[in-house]
């Protein structure tokens, strides 16, 4: 790999693959000179921050999208071959997992929309997928993506906090939409205004308070799964600076532990989006 | 550049410390429960496994954040 100390290869391992545009005049990492603004894949972890905001990290995205074909193509090809009386294999596991999320969802969901539950299977799944990428050996497909030529890869998009803002920035609208949409634009006022203190003098300590733990659910949901999985990363990348032969040792425990983990993740950001469109759909 | 390794330190100690005590508590309540009202111990796993998960999340960010500080800022 393109790394001869400790720290450039742990640097290296947690720089996406970045596409965008350098400015008119930018000097790259190899001396050369930008003529004009131009579009192009970043090859130093200095021109992935240089090229700002509108940068995309090509990886993070064709990775979940990957993933989400894989979900999508995988249930539909289950569905078409549906066999009555005792499913066997993979049919076995598609209806475990649907069971499981119906569960959830029953248990969990109190009002009615027919949205919740597709949405809470695709997010389950979804996650779970793009989890478990984590335990393909970190070197494996970014030697395969250097030897086509491409400087960085980073195979887990959970472990980039651009994909799961995405998805939790996503649940907040919808739990903005449902909120207007069940208590109407008045009630949803009055849940905010008058929550917890209900008199009138308390409404701008109320707003404050509501406001924050309205906009706090989507950070600590996102924040919450890109933290354990950019933690176990690093660690599997710390793991992977050791010598080979002693390597097992520490990579098998923490490889077992995080079967546990992805699982969990994928699990816990399942049950908060539906408690929290639970508590979206609830009227007084 | 040692008050880095402190800080590091101090990020997983604390972290350790605010995890091991909330484990305790959720683990020691949930075999109370179960022992006390044996046919909801199936509802009792599933909700303690999301408290789990929810405590296990602040320990794990403060140890990535610490072997970042440790390896990257420092190193």
């Amino acid at each position: 790999m393109a790394a001869d100390t400790p720290v450039e290869y742990i640097k290296h391992h947690l720089t996406n693959l970045t596409y965008g545009k350098l400015p008119e005049g930018y000097e790259r990492a190899d001396g050369s000179v930008v003529q004009e603004a131009t579009w192009t894949f970043a090859r130093t972890g200095q021109e992935a921050t240089d090229m700002g905001f509108m940068a995309i990290h090509v990886d993070t995205l064709g990775w979940s999208i990957a993933m989400g074909i894989l979900f999508l193509g995988l249930f539909r090809f289950v569905a078409n071959r549906v066999t009555e009386g005792t499913p066997s294999g993979l049919q076995n596991l598609i209806e475990m997992t649907f069971e499981f999320v119906q569960g959830i969802v029953r248990d969990v969901f109190h009002g009615k929309n027919p949205l919740i539950a597709p949405l809470a299977l695709t997010i389950f799944v979804w996650i779970l997928l793009m989890n478990i990428l984590k335990l393909i050996p970190i070197d494996y497909i970014p030697s395969i993506a250097h030897a086509l030529g491409l400087e960085y890869f980073k195979i887990v998009p959970t472990t980039d906090p651009n994909a799961t803002f995405g998805m939790s920035i996503g649940v907040f609208l919808l739990i903005l939409f449902y909120s207007f949409k069940v208590k109407g634009v008045s009630g949803f006022s009055k849940e905010l205004a008058f929550n917890p203190f209900n008199h009138w003098i308390m409404i701008p300590f109320n707003l404050l308070l509501e406001i924050l733990a309205l906009i706090i659910k989507p950070i600590s949901l996102a924040l919450r799964l890109f933290g354990n999985m950019y933690a176990g990363e690093v660690v599997f990348i710390l793991i992977a600076l050791l010598p080979l032969w002693i390597q097992w040792t520490l990579n098998v425990p923490w490889a077992i532990f995080h079967i546990l983990v992805i699982p969990l993740q994928a699990f816990i950001f399942t049950v908060l989006t539906v408690v929290y469109l639970s508590a979206a759909h609830e009227d007084h | 550049m040692e008050m880095v390794f402190i800080a590091a330190a101090l990020i997983i100690g604390l972290g350790a410390l605010g995890a091991g005590i909330g484990f305790g508590l959720l683990g020691g309540k949930l075999l109370e429960s179960t022992a006390r009202q044996p046919e909801m111990a199936n509802q009792l796993q599933t909700k303690a496994f999301i408290m789990a998960g929810l405590l296990d999340a602040v320990p794990m960010i403060g140890v990535g954040i610490a072997m970042y500080l440790i390896f990257v800022v420092a190193g």
